[in-house]
């Protein structure tokens, strides 16, 4: 427990999606790959020389893409349906609420380059409104790992789960956090930094930032717990709860907007079930201004030192 | 079933249907009336299916795009055996599972859920892509109304399905030049539909989809192509005062107008 802050090897978390789902693909045939053009962009180069026959690519055709993947499991197959995170939930909603979740068709949807990937390109491709789209919806349990193993393992569980599901991945890098062999539990939080005086949630690119926000806070002799929150829906109500209770107050942290998303989503149990105070950090419902995902986060105030002001100025309230 | 023997099932089922949308006090009568013709021969001599096994693997699958005819759904499935016609009387009753809109994982031998509009022609491409990928020898049907054609999600999946050589798809359109509001070609005129069908790269028939002697073929039909019935109907086919009166897309017949239309579909007719 209580690990130094996270120094070691960034790594990009659609290379573990890749791997991982190609070395499923080779042991279970049912396993399709379904794209929008993004073979390079959602890292299926390897898939479709070891595949080719299972990579169907739809072209530029968001609706269609998701409306064949519910297809494609309606005769048997088990897709993976892989897009910018911002065209897949934003452009085929609608599909993914009829066909997908409301059909609770057996898709996979792997949101590739989620949040401010696409830093530099501009808000049309900054997808920080995915989680609240999507966690709204019944039978589809919303994911967004923190580091490559977690990656991994999330993808090896959608593979046997029968349902639909959405990964949110990233394409910036992040250093390993769960140990190797970690089995991926939906809707369970890991416990990553115990403490008593506060609780940092976060998930996808913000976990490792947390991590390094509570060793600094610990050279002010603030013991911060920090909870890896990787499914936001259906959400870790009982670690939430015993968060508030033990520790007095939570801080979350999302490279999603801060309507809507995770915060929102622990803000809905702390309010129903353990009133404490909360601060939630999140790009602040404008758009973002240009820069890349990692000075996109700094600026709205997600930088390990600014973390650890806004924990500081929570404990106050406490 | 031969199709003087067909054409009365569908007379059965377009009295079901009526007496359904008059107890129910909603539905869309008008859309239906153009449809059943089709799907009676779809269900009762085409497709290859197992009431008893709904999710059989090897089932022909259906699509019904335009789902707010669900009701002509519902009566056809019932009286092929999917489940027990006393339940249509729960057509859109608080509680039933016969909502205004189908729900697979609710009514035996419905696939996908369908209401929006351009959504089950994407996911029949699917299920045929599918067919493809695991060698099973299904075909898939989908049915889309006109209007419907108005979506741009429909010719995403008419380009995909060409590229795919999707030829164990056929998409039939419910052609009765009406959507909600008014006449298609006063809203947004997509006919004719046949070339641009052709255009992008698939088969095209046209038949009066409402003449069983035509359908029946259309349907048995297999082509090198994904395959498009464009079927010229009748909105409201079967009841005169109902036939190609927009006011009756989702209409609901008053008790003289219901006796009128049931005598219209009466057995001796």
């Amino acid at each position: 427990m209580n690990a130094l802050a996270p120094t070691g090897k960034l790594h990009d978390c659609r290379d573990a999606f890749a791997e991982t789902l190609e070395r499923l693909a080779a042991t279970n045939e049912a396993i399709v790959a379904v794209c929008n053009d993004s073979v390079g962009s959602s890292k299926l180069g390897g898939f479709k020389t070891k595949f080719p026959d299972r990579l169907v690519n739809v072209g530029i055709a968001e609706q269609n893409m998701v409306g064949v993947g519910a297809g494609l499991a309606n005769g048997g197959r088990l897709p993976f349906v892989c897009g910018a995170s911002c065209f897949l939930t934003g452009r085929a909603l609608e599909q993914i609420k009829a066909d997908i979740s409301y059909s609770n068709a057996n898709v996979k949807l792997i949101g590739i380059s989620s949040g401010m990937a696409y830093g530099e390109l501009g808000p049309t491709h900054h997808s920080i409104e995915d989680f609240a789209w999507t966690r709204v919806l019944p039978n589809l349990p919303v994911i967004a790992p923190c580091d490559r193993i977690e990656t991994a393992a999330a993808v090896e569980w959608a593979a046997n789960y029968d349902g639909p599901c959405f990964l949110r991945l990233s394409r910036v890098g992040v250093p390993d956090l769960l140990p190797e062999g970690h089995v991926f539990v939906p809707g369970k939080a890991n416990l990553l930094r115990e403490g008593r005086d506060l609780t940092l949630i976060a998930n996808g690119t913000l976990t490792h930032r947390m991590m390094t926000a509570a060793s600094l806070l610990a050279q002010h002799g603030i013991e911060a717990r920090v909870l890896n929150m990787a499914t936001v829906r259906p959400i870790d109500e009982e670690a939430i709860v015993a968060a508030a209770h033990e520790t007095g107050a939570i801080l979350t942290a999302e490279e999603h907007s801060i309507f809507g998303g995770l915060g929102s989503a622990v803000a809905e149990v702390v309010v129903d079930q353990a009133p404490v105070p909360m601060k939630r950090l999140g790009v602040p419902g404008v758009y973002a201004h240009t820069g890349s995902a990692e000075f996109l986060l700094d600026e709205f105030g997600m930088a390990a030192p600014s973390i650890v002001e806004a924990a500081l100025a929570l404990l106050k309230r406490k | 079933m031969q199709s003087q023997e067909l054409e009365r099932v569908a007379r059965q089922i377009r009295r079901r249907d009526l007496q359904a949308v008059f107890e129910a006090g909603a539905g869309h009568i008008g859309g239906e009336m153009s449809a059943i013709d089709i799907m009676t021969a779809l269900y009762f001599r085409v497709l290859r299916i197992y009431p008893d096994q709904p999710r059989h693997p090897e089932r022909d699958r259906f699509v019904l795009s335009k789902g707010h005819t669900a009701c002509a759904l519902y009566v056809t499935l019932a009286k092929r055996g999917f489940f027990p016609e006393e339940e249509l009387s729960t057509f859109l009753q608080p509680g039933s599972r016969l909502n205004g809109h189908p729900n697979c994982n609710k009514v035996p031998g419905v696939e996908t859920n369908t209401g929006p509009l351009g959504h089950g022609l994407p996911v029949a491409v699917g299920m045929a892509k599918a067919a493809k990928l695991s060698g099973a020898g299904y075909h898939t049907y989908v049915m889309t109304g006109d209007g419907e054609m108005q979506e741009g999600s429909n010719w995403e999946a008419i380009m995909a399905a060409a590229q795919f050589a999707l030829n164990n798809l056929t998409l039939i359109i419910d052609h009765n030049r009406f959507q909600q509001g008014a006449a298609l070609a006063d809203t947004n005129d997509i006919a004719p539909l046949r070339p641009k069908l052709e255009a992008f790269g698939w088969d095209v028939s046209e038949i009066d989809g409402n003449r069983m002697s035509e359908i029946v073929p259309a349907l048995e039909k297999r082509s090198e192509r994904p395959h498009c019935i464009v079927a010229h109907t009748n909105k409201g086919h079967g009841i005169s005062f109902m036939q190609d009166r927009v006011d009756w897309h989702h209409k609901v017949p008053n008790r003289e107008q219901y006796e009128i239309a049931l005598a219209e579909l009466s057995e001796s007719n």
